[in-house]
C-alpha cells in the first residue's frame, strides 16, 4: 500500500486498527456491562489518566505479577487538593494499606477507600523513582497541571516492610492476579503510572490493568468505622452536599 | 556566624542556606517538632523541581529516620542538604505536618481552629512566590515517629532533650522553610510549644 498520496496515506492509516490486536481487560465478575466506564491495559513503562466521577469502583490489577502502579489522585474540580500520603498513613494509625484504608486529601477529605485487595504488597513510603518522574508530570500536564502537582504517590502491588531500626525491606509483588479496588468518594483525577518499584533489584515490569465501572450506590456502606474515618466522611459528604 | 535567630513558639520562618553553610536548629527546651521544606534555588529563585522529596530521600537510604548521613533529596534524586551532626538519633520524614484540616479527623472537630503548620508553611511559602501546590510531605526534626511490625505507625514521646541539636549542611543553594510546630494534641512538642535557635556558619 502506498502513502506516497494522501489518499493512500489515508488508507494505510485506516487499515491499521482492522488489522491490529489490542488486550483490553475483561469486565470484572457479576458487574453489568452497561456500568463498565474504563478497560484499558497500560504497558511496562506506561501511564494512563481520567477523570473519574463520584461512585466510580475503580479496579487495578496485576494480570501477569510485574505490574507496579504508582497513583496519583486530585480533585477533578480543585487540583492544588490531592492525594497526601503522610495523611493517608498518619491518620489511620496505618503505614500499609489494606482493605479499609483511606486516601486522604491535603485537606481532610476521602478521595477514595480501598475496598478490596487481593495483593497487601503495596507502598506509600518510597513513591516514584528518579526515572519515572517525567511520565508521572507528563499525566499531570495534560490535565492542567505541572511539576508542582506530582506530589508524593501510592504504590500499589510492591511492598515494602519496615524494620525496628527504621530499615526497608522490598517485599516485591504478591503474584500474578492481584487486583485492589478503590472506592471513589469525590470527582477526582487519576494519574497512573507503570513502572518499576524504587527499591526491585531486578524490575520486570508488566501490564497494569485498571477497570472502573459506576457503584454509586457503594457510598452509602461505609467499609470502615474507625472514628478518624468516619469524621473523614463527614467531611468528604458534607464538602459535596454543600457544593450541589 | 552568618545568622543566629530565635523562632518563637509556633511561629513560621525561612532563609536560604548558600551551598556549604550549615544551619545548626537546637531544640532550646526538648521535644519541639521542627517541620521543614526545602527547596533548590537559583538566586534567590525558587526551583519548582527542587523541592524536598521525603519519598526519594527514604527510597535512597532504604531507611525511613533521618540522621547523621541522610542526604535529604529532591524527587529527581539531586541532593539538597546533608546531616552532618545529630545529638538525638533519628527524626520523621513520614508523618507530615499538621493541618487543621487534619486535626478535625484526628482530634475532632473542635480543633479545627487551633493553629497548624501547614497554615505557616502556606504563610511563609507566599513571601517566596509559592502556593499550596509546592507544600508536599516534610521533615519534622526532634519528632519521633516509630512503625511497628503490622504497620502501625504514631507519633509518640520524643527523643530529644533541652539544648539537643541537629545540623544540616547545605549541598546547594537551598530556601528552608520552616513552621515551629504548634500542635497542643498529640507528643511531638510534649503539649507545650516552646522556641528553638537558629544558627547558620560558613564553611
Amino acid at each position: 500500500m502506498t502513502t506516497a498520496s494522501t489518499d493512500g496515506a489515508r488508507s494505510h492509516a485506516r487499515s491499521q486498527a482492522s488489522e491490529a490486536s489490542m488486550r483490553v481487560p475483561p469486565l470484572p465478575d457479576g458487574v453489568d456491562g452497561t456500568r463498565l466506564v474504563w478497560a484499558e491495559a497500560v504497558p511496562a513503562e506506561s501511564y494512563a489518566s481520567r477523570v473519574l466521577g463520584r461512585g466510580t469502583r475503580l479496579r487495578l490489577s496485576d494480570p501477569d505479577g510485574g505490574a507496579c502502579a504508582h497513583l496519583l489522585l486530585f480533585r477533578a474540580d480543585a487540583s492544588w487538593e490531592r492525594l497526601n500520603v503522610a495523611d493517608t498513613m498518619k491518620v489511620p494509625w496505618q503505614a500499609y494499606l489494606g482493605v479499609g484504608h483511606p486516601l486522604l486529601s491535603d485537606q481532610g477529605r476521602l478521595l477514595a477507600t480501598v475496598v478490596a485487595d487481593s495483593s497487601g504488597h503495596h507502598d506509600l513510603l518510597c513513591g516514584l523513582p528518579p526515572a519515572g518522574q517525567p511520565t508521572m508530570l507528563l499525566a499531570a500536564i495534560k490535565h492542567g497541571m505541572d511539576v508542582r502537582d506530582v506530589a508524593p504517590s501510592a504504590t500499589l502491588f510492591k511492598g515494602v516492610r519496615v524494620e525496628d531500626s527504621g530499615a526497608l525491606t522490598f517485599t516485591g509483588s504478591a503474584g500474578p492476579g492481584a487486583a485492589v479496588d478503590l472506592l471513589i468518594h469525590l470527582p477526582v483525577v487519576v494519574a497512573v503510572v507503570n513502572t518499576a518499584h524504587p527499591l526491585d533489584p531486578q524490575p520486570a515490569v508488566t501490564d497494569l490493568d485498571i477497570v472502573a465501572w459506576r457503584a454509586d450506590e457503594e457510598l452509602t456502606t461505609p467499609v470502615n468505622t474507625d472514628p478518624e474515618y468516619l469524621r473523614a466522611l463527614f467531611n468528604t459528604e458534607s464538602t459535596w452536599a454543600a457544593a450541589q | 556566624m552568618i545568622l543566629d535567630e530565635i523562632v518563637a513558639a509556633r511561629a513560621p520562618w525561612s532563609t536560604i542556606l548558600r551551598a556549604g553553610q550549615s544551619l545548626q536548629i537546637i531544640d532550646l527546651k526538648g521535644n519541639q517538632a521542627v517541620d521543614t521544606l526545602f527547596y533548590a534555588v537559583t538566586g534567590d529563585t525558587v526551583d519548582p523541581a527542587g523541592r524536598y522529596s521525603a519519598q526519594a530521600t527514604i527510597a535512597a537510604q532504604r531507611n525511613i529516620f533521618l540522621t547523621t548521613g541522610s542526604v535529604l533529596r529532591a524527587a529527581d534524586g539531586r541532593p539538597l542538604v546533608t546531616i552532618v551532626a545529630d545529638e538525638v538519633g533519628n527524626h520523621d520524614t513520614i508523618a507530615g505536618a499538621c493541618s487543621k484540616e487534619s486535626n478535625t479527623l484526628r482530634y475532632g472537630h473542635h480543633t479545627v481552629h487551633q493553629h497548624a503548620c501547614a497554615e505557616n508553611f502556606l504563610a511563609e511559602a507566599a513571601k517566596w512566590g509559592m502556593g499550596k501546590r509546592d507544600i508536599v510531605s516534610n521533615v519534622n526534626f526532634f519528632m519521633n515517629v516509630p512503625v511497628e511490625a503490622d504497620g502501625t505507625l504514631g507519633i509518640v514521646d520524643g527523643l530529644s532533650a533541652p539544648g539537643k541539636s541537629l545540623t544540616v549542611r547545605a549541598d546547594t543553594d537551598t530556601l528552608v522553610l520552616v513552621s515551629n510546630c504548634p500542635q497542643i494534641n498529640n507528643p511531638c512538642n510534649g503539649f507545650d510549644p516552646t522556641p528553638v535557635r537558629m544558627v547558620i556558619t560558613a564553611p
